[in-house]
């Protein structure tokens, strides 16, 4: 029996890694996160100077497009004349670490959520259904900011208050991915020959439900990093000086007007490359690993 | 959150503040001078805001917004006489002060209305204005919050009618600040029958005399105001003036630039060199009267036990934030070496604001010219950290505004900036923030290790600037102005021994010396004070810049 | 299908005791006081103190509660602290603003979403295909605020050819009825007040769109798709129905229902999206004066948004729902 499972799982899992290499904007998606991940993650060899070395006198300088360029800082300097190049591979790791947190956030308390509302049913499921329906009945980036006001201002109560907007979508996607698992034959024949709930559900339920729950969390970590941004800007995400994209749009942006358009262009272009690149995989991966929720909804 | 209007207890026992000020204040205008051709009647100024009104109800406001709207609409019995904080009369002809000097008795102006219809001026529309604030038992006395009335009229006994043109106004001790203090917004003339009519209302319905007339309010759009007909001392030149919330400052310029708006407020430093390079632009600028300070919480605070306003050995306590190595003054002055103030102010100023050397603005009397400051110097610096045993720094939070006020215009790169600054000497600076009425809550009682705030002076007095934010008595953990916490008894004396002195030059020397007992004990540190920015049209006229940012369109004219 | 109405209304009298209870206990747990927010600088002791007892700050937070629920029960959030407003005043005041902003944008999310997803699907793998789903991935990953800026950076700096915020031209006489100001205009017959509205609403709406209008546009393509490959569509072409019809009469109807979904789940988006719009455009609306007050600590706006909000969003969600039986009768509610 154990035998077989693995060897039935390794092939689904080659079969995937096989649909996955087909799927050409999967790995585009793909080829483009491992890029940025691995500047941000390596920014302290890539960033040509520190994310806080300031010098207000060579502040607001345009980068190489400009004959005003000072040698070195090609994306330009911000007000405070740090390179915003370094900036921005440094504000990476804040953005992209704020997205991972809170998802993990979701990710550990939706699913267990979703699955013990699934798999047990009953008073269970409906007051944890209920719990879902009143953190769904708040407009999501209102809710974190409550969360965050109430927290206060920072990075951490930034990625608690957006870990907790998305547990409850998570704990709908887990709970009806093993809703369907709970039917399925060999689950029964498990209950059959008198496995323990916690086998059940360990062994056989969350590898199940696996598929679709990455899936949402690749597109939900894309949802993810765009809020932390937005609370960045609304002043209530990381604070300063945190080369954190969102909050360096925020303080950019007023540069707009006179004249310094690169600190607020180039942070929010970041977010961007880098959320089309997390849409992308997801996209991909949902194609290649479930085939039903091609196309579904995307909240 | 916009409270920039900070109104505080000034017990100036005899300070003839309104005779003295004129010529202390300088004035750098680029308007014509009011004394130019005679303006044009008609058209409609739009001025953007920086956000909206809270209420309209003069005694019932205290943020800059509701203000400026509220001071176009409503007048008190004296004004301000042009740009400067003499007094001149307004809805009072004249009057007389008794000898004991505690009674002032105005005549007032015969034949002044109010708008809409409401109409004369009486004393009984005085007295209202006062008494509901004071007086419990007046009806209306529970419909407002009177924040202002506690800090600066808690002299004024009572107010009297004496006949229909004749009011008295009763003072429990003599107070010769009063005459500036009644030009204030808080005790403008409103309309008993208006407040009658509206109730607690009346803030959405306001009934002044002032030279225009409230016409609606859109909230969070715009106000608007026209020109009262009626008004004593003639229509204005503006048929119409529409305050426009423009809560952006890029958005407020792009709306002044392609003249969607005539006006606009809080110009961010930024900025200045583009309205300088537009000819259809006008800057209006004058060196403010404010200054803003890195407050180093040095833990000497106290709670006043005994409720009698001073710091009485036995009343110290703990104060949270306290700092060890601030209790050290090397290490202050190695901190007010580090920032390179010189920087901040070309770079983040944009040369918007002079570097400051001492607590208070140069404008005003008792500012010390032989006092140097601590201009820019590392080496300094770090030999008197060494001094002070901390050759490698140490670690340390300071608090940052989360909103931008006159003498902090852009307070996050001000932070980042000092905090890069003292990046160089060791010194690992975090910052923080919170709510701006959690900010001042938590500073007051001492939360911080340091933090960064300031002061915009309201009536051009040094006690409105020394005394409520270096005196040792108001190092009160809890209600604190002085919120570095040092204490300082011979700066106090010096400050107590000035507002008994009637002569002013025995009263500047006081301040010099205060100056520099300040500046050399360094629980603050000085770093600018701000320009008041305005920029309008160029075909806007007759705007006089008033030192205290209240803002009066009534002489204000537009070309064709 | 009555008791499906009626048990989905008695789950809304739980979700929104939920929501006040959770909203109440967050925002009291909130370190900010309103009372000093209230008065300022230097505010008196006593003063902060009166304003306290005034709003009943002092009491324990369970009997705040109970004060508020007994009087949100009758229909009254209480005063701003504030503006020292009625609350449901504040909100419906703002209302118009937030809802006209919100309906063009849903209009055009729909209209170009829905037509691209069709022209994508219809057209599959061709180049009008590739550069919708290209637009549509864009539109998904862009920030709503940078998009919002930078077209005001564009339009209104660069080319001057929109306003730069605010709703109408200051000065500008219109009658206000409804408080939509496009539909005023209309109402009123005043033209040029509709040309000056609608101006000064392209950006917003487009900006607030982006996001509901890529879902759309993905949403109609992949289920065009799958309708498209369906037996009875299969069955239609066969009958030598011509392409346009069997598209515009079938399948358009069918892939209805996840459009649908999509809409009534924006609304949330839509709110959250508003904050970010109204913040950069100026705009007079509900998202941004929500914003402010949870960041005032106004308890009471904050109390009776999140009440109002959770209301409207349960019966939409319930009129989605509804909506389905309509456009599918294959679905029935227990």
């Amino acid at each position: 029996m154990t035998e077989d499972t693995k060897f039935k799982r390794r092939t689904r899992t080659q079969d995937t890694i096989r649909q996955l290499k087909k799927n050409k904007t999967a790995m585009v998606g793909l080829a483009m996160l491992l890029a940025i991940f691995i500047l941000c993650i390596g920014a302290p060899i890539f960033a040509p100077h520190g994310p806080y070395d300031a010098d207000l006198d060579r502040g607001s300088k345009p980068g190489f497009w400009s004959d005003d360029c000072i040698p070195g800082y090609y994306l330009g300097t911000d007000y405070l004349g740090r390179d915003l190049l370094s900036r921005i591979l440094y504000g990476g790791r804040v953005t992209l670490s704020v997205g991972f947190v809170a998802l993990g956030f979701a990710l550990i308390v939706g699913t267990s959520m979703g699955m013990s509302a699934g798999y047990f049913g009953g008073k269970i499921d409906s007051i944890l259904m209920r719990i879902v329906d009143i953190l769904f009945a708040y407009p999501a980036l209102l809710l974190a900011l409550v969360i965050a006001g109430t927290l206060g201002r920072g990075i951490d109560k930034a990625m608690l208050a957006i870990g907790v907007v998305y547990t409850p979508q998570m704990a709908r996607v887990m709970r009806g991915a093993v809703l369907i698992i709970k039917e399925t034959e060999y689950i029964e024949a498990e209950h059959a020959i008198g496995s323990s709930t916690s086998r059940i559900i360990f062994k056989h339920v969350l590898p199940n439900s696996l598929a679709p729950i990455i899936v949402y969390s690749t597109l939900m970590l894309a949802t993810a990093i765009l809020d932390a941004a937005a609370l960045g800007f609304l002043g209530v995400g990381a604070q300063s000086p945190s080369p954190e994209w969102g909050l360096s749009l925020s303080i950019a942006r007023k540069y707009l007007v006179t004249g310094a358009w690169w600190a607020a262009t180039f942070p929010g272009v970041a977010i961007l490359l880098s959320v089309i690149s997390l849409n992308l995989l997801g996209d991909g991966l949902r194609d290649a690993l479930d085939p039903r929720l091609k196309g579904g909804a995307k909240l | 959150m916009k409270k920039e209007w900070k109104w505080m207890g000034l017990l100036i026992v005899a300070v003839m503040v309104a005779s003295t000020l004129s010529g202390c204040i300088s004035e750098k205008e680029e308007t014509p001078a009011p004394t130019e051709a005679p303006g044009k009647y008609g058209g409609t100024l739009v001025f953007g805001s920086s956000g909206d009104a809270v209420r309209l109800d003069p005694a019932d406001v205290t943020d800059g917004e509701s203000i400026q709207r509220m001071d176009n609409i409503h007048e008190g019995l004296v004004q301000y006489d042009g740009g400067t904080t003499n007094i001149k009369p307004c809805l009072a002809t004249d009057w007389t002060v008794s000898d004991d000097k505690k009674t002032i008795t105005f005549n007032l102006r015969k034949g002044v209305k109010f708008h809409h219809d409401y109409g004369e001026v009486t004393a009984d529309d005085v007295v209202f204005s006062f008494a509901r604030q004071y007086d419990e038992n007046n009806w209306y006395h529970d419909k407002g919050n009177w924040s202002y009335w506690g800090w600066m009229f808690m002299d004024i006994e009572s107010v009297e009618k004496i006949n229909d043109y004749k009011v008295a106004i009763h003072m429990k001790n003599p107070n010769s600040s009063m005459m500036t203090s009644l030009a204030m917004f808080t005790v403008c003339i409103v309309s008993e029958d208006a407040a009658k009519d509206y109730g607690e209302d009346y803030f959405k319905n306001p009934v002044g005399t002032g030279p225009f007339e409230f016409v609606e309010w859109v909230k969070d759009d715009h106000i608007t105001l026209r020109a009262f007909e009626d008004y004593w001392d003639g229509r204005a030149y503006l048929d119409k003036v529409i305050f426009r919330v423009i809560t952006d400052p890029s958005a407020r310029l792009m709306a002044l630039q392609t003249g969607e708006i005539q006006g606009m407020e809080h110009v961010d430093p930024s900025q200045l060199a583009i309205i300088e390079a537009d000819a259809d632009l006008q800057l209006i600028s004058q060196a403010g009267m404010n200054v803003g300070y890195v407050a180093l919480n040095c833990g000497e605070g106290y709670v006043d036990a005994n409720k009698n306003g001073k710091w009485d050995a036995g009343e110290e306590v703990d104060v949270p934030g306290a700092f060890e190595p601030f209790k050290d003054v090397r290490v202050r002055q190695a901190i007010a070496y580090a920032i390179n103030k010189e920087s901040i102010v070309r770079n983040l100023y944009k040369g918007a604001a002079s570097v400051a050397t001492q607590g208070q603005p140069s404008s005003l009397f008792g500012w010390n010219a032989d006092i140097v400051g601590y201009p820019y110097n590392l080496e300094k610096a770090k030999q008197l950290l060494a001094d002070a045993g901390y050759p490698d720094g140490f670690k340390v939070t300071m608090w940052y505004m989360p909103v931008s006020r006159p003498y902090f215009p852009t307070p996050t790169e001000i932070a980042e900036a000092i905090q890069a600054d003292l990046a160089k000497v060791g010194i690992e600076v975090e910052l923080f923030t919170e709510d701006w009425g959690a900010y001042l809550g938590d500073t007051e009682e001492g939360e911080h290790q340091a933090c960064m705030l300031g002061w915009s002076g309201d009536n051009g007095d040094p006690d409105n600037f020394l005394n409520v934010l270096y005196g040792e008595d108001k190092a009160t953990v809890g209600s604190a102005g002085n919120v570095a916490f040092k204490r300082n008894e011979k700066f106090q004396d010096l400050l107590d021994a000035a507002l008994l002195t009637f002569d002013q030059a025995e009263r500047a020397a006081y301040y010099e010396e205060a100056n520099v007992l300040l500046t050399a004990q360094c629980s603050h540190v000085f770093i600018a004070h701000s320009n008041q920015n305005l920029a309008f049209l160029s075909t806007v006229h007759g705007y006089i810049i008033h030192p205290t940012s209240r803002k009066f369109f009534y002489p204000v004219w537009l070309e064709e | 299908m009555k008791e499906y109405i009626l048990k989905r209304l008695a789950m809304l009298v739980i979700v929104l005791l939920g929501v006040s209870l959770i909203t109440f206990v967050l925002v009291r747990a909130a370190p900010g006081d309103p009372a000093v927010n209230l008065l300022g600088q230097h505010a008196t002791a006593e003063k902060i103190e009166e304003i306290r007892e005034k709003y009943h700050l002092n009491d324990p937070i369970y009997v705040q509660y109970y004060i508020w629920l007994k009087m949100a029960v009758k229909g009254d959030f209480g005063r701003s602290i504030e503006s020292r407003e009625f609350v449901t005043r504040e909100i419906m005041e703002r209302v118009p603003m937030t809802l006209e902003l919100s309906l063009i944008a849903m209009i055009i999310a729909s209209v170009i979403g829905i037509i691209a997803g069709i022209i994508s699907a219809v057209h599959q793998y061709s180049a009008a295909d590739y550069g919708v789903m290209i637009g549509a991935l864009f539109g998904i990953s862009m920030p709503v605020f940078w998009l919002g800026l930078m077209l005001m950076f564009i339009f209104s700096v660069k080319l001057g050819i929109t306003p730069v915020g605010g709703r109408l031209t200051a000065g500008m006489e219109l009658e206000r009825i409804t408080g939509m100001y496009i539909l005023d205009s209309i109402l009123t017959l005043n033209g040029t007040a509709l040309v000056d509205s609608i101006k000064h609403l392209i950006l917003p709406s487009v900006a607030l769109a982006t996001i509901p209008m890529a879902t759309i546009a993905r949403m109609t393509r992949s289920s065009m798709l799958e309708v498209l490959r369906q037996d009875y569509i299969r069955t239609e072409r066969a009958k030598g129905l011509s392409e346009r019809a069997v598209v515009y009469k079938h399948a358009i109807k069918n892939a209805l229902i996840p459009i649908v979904t999509v809409i009534g789940m924006n609304i949330g988006l839509l709110m959250g999206g508003a904050v970010l719009t109204e913040t950069i455009f100026s705009l007079p609306g509900l998202g941004k004066y929500i914003a402010d007050a949870i960041l005032a600590y106004d308890y009471p706006v904050v109390q009776g948004f999140t009440l109002i909000f959770a209301t409207v969003f349960v019966l939409v969600n319930l009129a989605t729902d509804i909506l389905y039986l309509y456009i599918d009768p294959r679905i029935k509610y227990k």
